[in-house]
């Protein structure tokens, strides 16, 4: 296996195993967002690039941005300025940094891409070929899935800011 | 020769998932819970997306869309769970304690 490979399955793991081994919430979402990162890059090395940057966008962006936001909100027992320090202390963030900044390091390593036959990438005009022909009706599936969702996510909110 | 061959990317989500899965059933905090979820499901996606390369056909990144919206509604319930029962008084997110319908946790 090739060695950037190897490197980007290992973040990967390690990310996990750290994201579910820490007792504070914040610390594991910061290693969560890591692992989504080497794990783009595993699929940008499987030749999924557009598959890669949607991981990015929608997984490290919005949904751990959900997390952080729904996290923020349950903690707010403690006092602002302890709560802060104690999130803010150099090893909450050394790991994640650290493991991130190999993935940055890959990343400009990899700018002038390395000599030798790549795999022919599925680009994002075949994946939207394939989405909106063969595949039209599990849209409309998944649409359907996504009022759910909201529909659902609007009650247990709308239950919640009534008060009982 | 592509830098993942099938069989290790198989072996990669084999662990990745094998992590949420151990995850899921260690961690009792329900938005840890929820982050072993979001791990497993990833790891199913890349399943797909090796799969679509190892066979050279755009099915795989397909499955990978949905199973990223599948993720993003469910994180969002789940979300919108934790935040009501914490809003109710919970004083802990133990996922052991909510076993009564009533919502007035261990009986």
């Amino acid at each position: 296996m090739h060695a950037l490979a190897l490197l980007a399955a290992s973040v990967t793991v390690m990310g996990a195993v750290m994201a579910m081994t820490r007792r504070v919430a914040v610390h594991a979402v910061l290693y969560l967002v890591v692992t989504l990162l080497a794990l783009a890059t595993v699929l940008v090395m499987l030749g999924a690039s557009f598959a890669a940057m949607l991981e990015i966008i929608i997984y490290a962006g919005a949904i751990m941005v959900l997390f952080v936001f729904v996290i923020m909100m349950i903690n707010l027992g403690q006092p602002d300025s302890a709560r802060e320090k104690e999130w803010l202390r150099p090893r909450a963030w050394c790991g994640p940094g650290v493991l991130a900044t190999i993935m940055c390091a890959e990343l400009l390593y990899c700018l002038n891409p390395p000599s030798g036959p790549a795999p022919a990438p599925i680009t994002a005009h075949d994946v939207g070929l394939s989405l909106f022909g063969r595949y039209v009706l599990m849209v409309e599936l998944v649409s359907f899935l996504l009022l759910a969702g909201l529909v659902s996510a609007f009650h247990i909110g709308r239950n919640r800011v009534g008060g009982r | 020769m592509p830098a993942f061959s099938f069989n290790d990317t198989l072996l990669l989500a084999t662990i990745v998932f094998s992590v949420g899965l151990a995850g899921i059933l260690v961690r009792r905090n329900m938005v840890f819970m929820l982050m072993a979820l979001d791990i497993m499901l990833n790891a199913t996606a890349l399943v797909f997306v090796a799969a679509g390369a190892r066979w050279h056909d755009a099915t795989g990144q397909v499955m990978f869309v949905l199973v990223l919206a599948l993720a993003a509604v469910e994180t969002a319930v789940g979300l919108g769970i934790i935040m009501c029962l914490h809003a109710h008084g919970r004083p802990t997110l133990d996922a052991d304690t909510g076993n009564l319908l009533g919502g007035q946790g261990r009986g």
